[in-house]
């Protein structure tokens, strides 16, 4: 029983190898193997949404996944939305509208929204409040996180910079 | 919380997960999405010594058209493929607008309707809706398969009738009659929760406006969804408000709901009357499917 599995995958556009215990969620992996501690932990039983990453492009939650199911897989954490450095469109919109206080559910809000635009790239208000209603927050009573999502919608569809939310 | 030791293996083939669930006994749990069985292991809810994952056969994933109009759907279907599968929004659109009510993006991401029948959790959306839809699960062993009616399938809170050994394979939906309407309705806390009392129903409405079929089906009420057997009534006349008020009174007769520290047992009573007839009248008030929009 126990056995370490070899893994290979990629993370945030990186080749990434490892060598884990089944039993290892991916969220610990990202955060203690690969040191990526953006993706935040809170529940652990899949309820509050701190823990979204995307893989192969679907928002997920990295407390309800093993390492060895990623075998192969895509992975994008909060870091690999931007490049090093920089903010993305998204993220731009969150400082500007107040969509974070004490930023612990942020990059959960951060990579489900991202992934909910690439889908969705015109949402209503309502569309914008369900896409969210697996992210808990304590901070912000939602509003500003609402408006945020929606202001980058915008600009975006406006003709502004679509790119800059790709991730790398 | 951290879940407990296990062996774990991602069989290629259906062939192989099915002999190595035969050997190991009760000592395996197959995993699809994990939505379920990951919170119970990281609860320490549930300790299984060996997880053999579904996810690399192929073979129980994806939705077709049969020729006889029926859809199958493989157990590792996810909630989000149900969700956007044109074939489901073309034949069968009461499934894209449940799928809508189950969990959270995320969760629909990675769940599958095998996951979530074998799960049998009584306020879960899938077993209610395979039962209104009259499917079919199919299940597999390594050395039978079995076609089990969906209504039969959950025997109560978390316990099915799948035995050792078997898997779900596939799931049956019968072609959805061009005369078809339906309703559907849940009350939960929030966006996304599982529902506190849920109702779902289907009407064949004919081009005179008699009944000619009706099937509702409550959950999250009792211990298994449960089929309305008033709803026959329905069938032979035009739905009229007084019929909805009586199959809705005969819904409440016939159930004996659960309290829990969501709701009581009256509360539930009081739903089940009110959803039943809610989701009757949302049915018979939906414009009648064009023989086009069918096809
Ligand atoms: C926060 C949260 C909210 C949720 N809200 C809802 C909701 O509102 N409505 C709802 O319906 N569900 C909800 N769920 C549950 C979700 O739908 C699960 O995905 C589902 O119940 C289980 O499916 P799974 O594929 O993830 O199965 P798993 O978790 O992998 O497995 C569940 C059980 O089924 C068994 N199993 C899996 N596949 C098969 C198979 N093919 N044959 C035989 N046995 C099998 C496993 O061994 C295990 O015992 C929620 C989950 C979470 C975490
Ligand atoms: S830590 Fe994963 S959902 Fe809460
Ligand atoms: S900003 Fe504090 S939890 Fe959301």
């Amino acid at each position: 029983m126990n056995d370490m599995v070899r893994i290979q995958l990629q993370v945030n556009g990186a080749n990434v190898e490892g060598t884990v215990e089944p039993r290892l969620t991916l969220a610990d992996f990202l955060r203690e193997h690969l040191d990526l501690t953006g993706t935040h932990l809170g529940c652990e039983h899949g309820v509050c949404g701190a823990c979204t990453v995307l893989l192969n492009g679907d928002s997920v939650r990295a407390c309800l996944m093993f390492a060895v199911q990623v075998d192969g897989a895509d992975v994008v954490t909060v870091e690999g939305l931007a490049p090093e450095g920089a903010l993305t469109d998204l993220q731009a919109n969150f400082r500007r509208h107040h969509a974070l206080q004490c930023g612990f559910c942020t990059p959960g809000m951060l990579t489900t929204a991202h992934a909910f635009l690439r889908e969705c790239p015109c949402p209503s208000r309502e569309e914008v409040r369900e896409a969210i209603s697996g992210n808990l927050c304590r901070c912000t009573g939602y509003i500003p996180i609402v408006d945020a999502i929606l202001a980058t919608a915008e600009a975006r569809n406006d003709g502004g910079a679509q790119g800059a939310g790709e991730p790398k | 919380m951290k879940p407990p030791r296990f062996d774990y293996e991602a069989p290629a083939s259906l062939e192989e997960a099915l002999q190595r669930l035969r050997e190991s006994g009760d000592d395996a749990r197959v995993l699809a999405g994990g939505q379920s069985l990951i919170p119970a292991l990281n609860l320490r809810l549930a300790n299984p010594g060996r997880l053999l994952d579904l996810r690399r056969i192929t073979s129980l994933r994806g939705i077709r058209r049969l020729p006889s109009g029926a859809l199958a759907a493989g157990a590792m279907t996810r909630h989000a493929d149900f969700e956007r599968d044109p074939l489901m929004q073309r034949h069968l659109p009461i499934v894209p607008a449940v799928m809508r009510r189950v969990a959270h993006p995320q969760i629909r991401n990675r769940g599958t309707i095998g996951g979530s029948l074998a799960h049998a959790d009584p306020a879960a959306e899938w077993p209610a809706l395979c039962m209104a839809l009259d499917a079919t699960i199919v299940v597999a062993s390594a050395s039978a398969e079995r076609r089990i009616p969906a209504a039969e399938f959950p025997l109560g809170v978390y316990t099915t009738a799948l035995r050792p050994g078997e898997l779900i394979r596939e799931i049956e939906f019968p072609a959805w009659p061009a005369t078809r309407r339906w309703g559907f309705e849940e009350v939960s806390r929030r966006l996304g929760d599982f529902a506190i009392t849920g109702a779902m129903c289907t009407l064949d409405i004919d081009a005179n406006q008699r009944c000619t079929a009706a099937r509702c089906v409550i959950f999250a009420a009792s211990e298994r969804p449960q089929l309305v057997a008033a709803a026959a009534e329905l069938v032979g006349g035009p739905v009229t408000e007084d019929a909805v008020a009586r199959v809705a009174k005969a819904a409440r007769h016939s159930i004996s709901p659960l309290s829990d520290h969501h709701a009581s047992a009256e509360y539930r009573l009081e739903l089940v009357e009110t959803m039943t007839a809610r989701v009757l009248k949302q049915a018979a008030a939906m414009a009648a499917p064009t023989q086009e929009s069918i096809r």
